[in-house]
């Protein structure tokens, strides 16, 4: 279990390196975050819908459109020059494979998320000062479960054609449960409700990320070995 | 573990039956192979006859159809894949991470075999291949030839006992070819298996105990090095037709 996690912690390690010398993939990400923002700024009718009523639905979509830009990067890295094969040749366990390309995933969706919330704040002119804490964590749980899927579809598009036009059409639908539990609890926690009316939500949200983390680390090793 | 003794005492490397096919197309037809240490096999064959699949499948990177593929008796294929450790491939692609440096490539090949220090492993792979100097650069910035001496490095990284090359001296100067070819006879009188895909014969002829053919999806021939790369040349055009 410990040579698992030193092996992710290798290969997440890399991955993060290789982001920080290129920054494509964080670059791309947020300033398409942030675009996304404007766009939904200037959309919408302020005499219509008060923005707190729109936030939570504008916050999730960016962080889910942002996400998939951060996501399609995952593998690509992998296919240049055969690297994955560098990965798969070795005597490496696919789950520390994985593990080591879900850690480096999180650390990029979580950097975009936490340079997008700044920039929703100052567009949407929502007062986070209280809620702040839930919306971090709700964040979080909700991350995790998309980002699981997202990696396993990332491993599989990469070897498809048209790799930047599947990993949307593929992991939209997945996402589709946590961002509707995020949204619902993220409107919670703005309209200061009480813990207890977002309890379902947050618990759909844990049983997402447990079913789908479980069932991302079962099917790996038939998704990326040929 | 399964035995792979056999005629000639145990073997390095055993590929019983294997067989692959792409769709309706059958590129291998139950290829069996068994390499002691010391032994170089010298793969030839015309373009798509299977060599480069065969290798992928020997490395354990495509699964066979049929049949299997142990080193040192153990699978090399599967999620342990405890075969694996003991190989090392170069192949058409140079496996290095573009927006990695050298050092940083091979350095993280070293922790992913689990070698102390890393680093200072990678260093002294790369001063062996004569990139001490290039060390901090990316792959991006290097010529063919200097990419295909790091990708060398990065197999040999590990000290593999089996070691599968495929046109390995694509795009290498004199200096550095002979710089290889004198490093694979060392490692082979220490007891390498080797398997080397070439079209260029005479550029591992010498290093070869068996020059082995393959059409059709199975061995044409299987023989032990004899005479010069220009008198097998004869034979082998009427081995593969061409």
């Amino acid at each position: 279990m410990l040579e698992t996690l030193r092996l992710a912690l290798a290969i997440a390690g890399k991955d993060i390196r290789a982001e920080l010398r290129s920054r494509t993939a964080l670059l791309s990400a947020v300033v398409f975050a942030a675009l996304v923002l404007v766009v939904f700024n200037f959309a919408r009718d302020p005499t219509a819908l008060a923005a707190v009523d729109l936030a939570p639905s504008v916050l999730w979509v960016t962080f889910a459109l942002a996400s998939m830009v951060a996501l399609n990067r995952a593998f690509t890295i992998e296919g240049e020059n055969g690297a994955l094969d560098g990965l798969l040749l070795a005597p490496v366990p696919r789950s520390a494979v994985f593990l080591g390309k879900l850690l480096a995933n999180l650390a990029f969706v979580g950097t975009v998320e936490a340079v997008t919330l700044p920039l929703f704040v100052l567009f949407f002119n929502v007062d986070l000062s209280r809620a702040l804490p839930g919306i971090v964590g709700v964040t979080a749980l909700a991350t995790v479960g998309f980002v699981a899927v997202g990696t396993i579809f990332s491993a599989m598009a990469v070897r498809t054609r048209f790799a930047e036009l599947m990993l949307p059409v593929l992991l939209l639908p997945f996402m589709v449960p946590p961002l509707i539990g995020a949204v619902q609890v993220t409107a919670r926690l703005l309209a200061g409700r009480p813990l207890s009316e977002m309890l379902g939500w947050l618990r759909l949200l844990a049983l997402y990320d447990v079913v789908f983390v479980t069932l991302s680390l079962m099917v790996f090793a038939a998704v990326v070995d040929e | 573990m399964p035995s792979s003794d056999g005629p000639g005492g145990p073997a390095l490397l055993e590929a019983r039956g294997v067989r692959r096919s792409f769709g309706g197309l059958r590129v291998l037809r139950g290829v069996s192979l068994r390499i002691q240490p010391g032994e170089a096999v010298l793969v030839a064959g015309a373009n798509g006859a299977g060599k480069t699949t065969l290798l992928r499948i020997l490395a354990g990177l495509s699964r066979p159809d049929a049949g299997e593929v142990l080193v040192n008796g153990r699978p090399v294929r599967g999620d342990g894949g405890s075969g694996r450790r003991a190989v090392g491939f170069v192949s058409h692609q140079s496996l290095l991470y573009d927006d990695l440096t050298l050092l940083q490539n091979l350095t993280f090949a070293a922790r992913l075999y689990g070698l102390p220090r890393p680093a200072d492993a990678a260093r002294n792979a790369l001063d062996s291949a004569g990139l001490g100097s290039r060390a901090d650069d990316a792959p991006r910035r290097l010529s063919r030839g200097l990419i295909q001496r790091a990708a060398i490095a990065r197999a040999l990284l590990h000290g593999p006992t089996v070691l599968l090359l495929d046109e390995p001296f694509t795009a290498l100067d004199a200096a550095a070819a002979e710089r290889l070819r004198a490093d694979l006879a060392g490692r082979l009188a220490g007891g390498l298996a080797l398997v080397v895909v070439t079209h260029r014969l005479g550029e591992v002829w010498d290093l070869a105990t068996r020059v082995a053919v393959l059409a059709d999806g199975g061995w044409a021939s299987d023989e032990p090095r004899q005479g010069t790369p220009e008198s097998f040349l004869s034979r082998y055009h009427g081995l593969v037709g061409a």
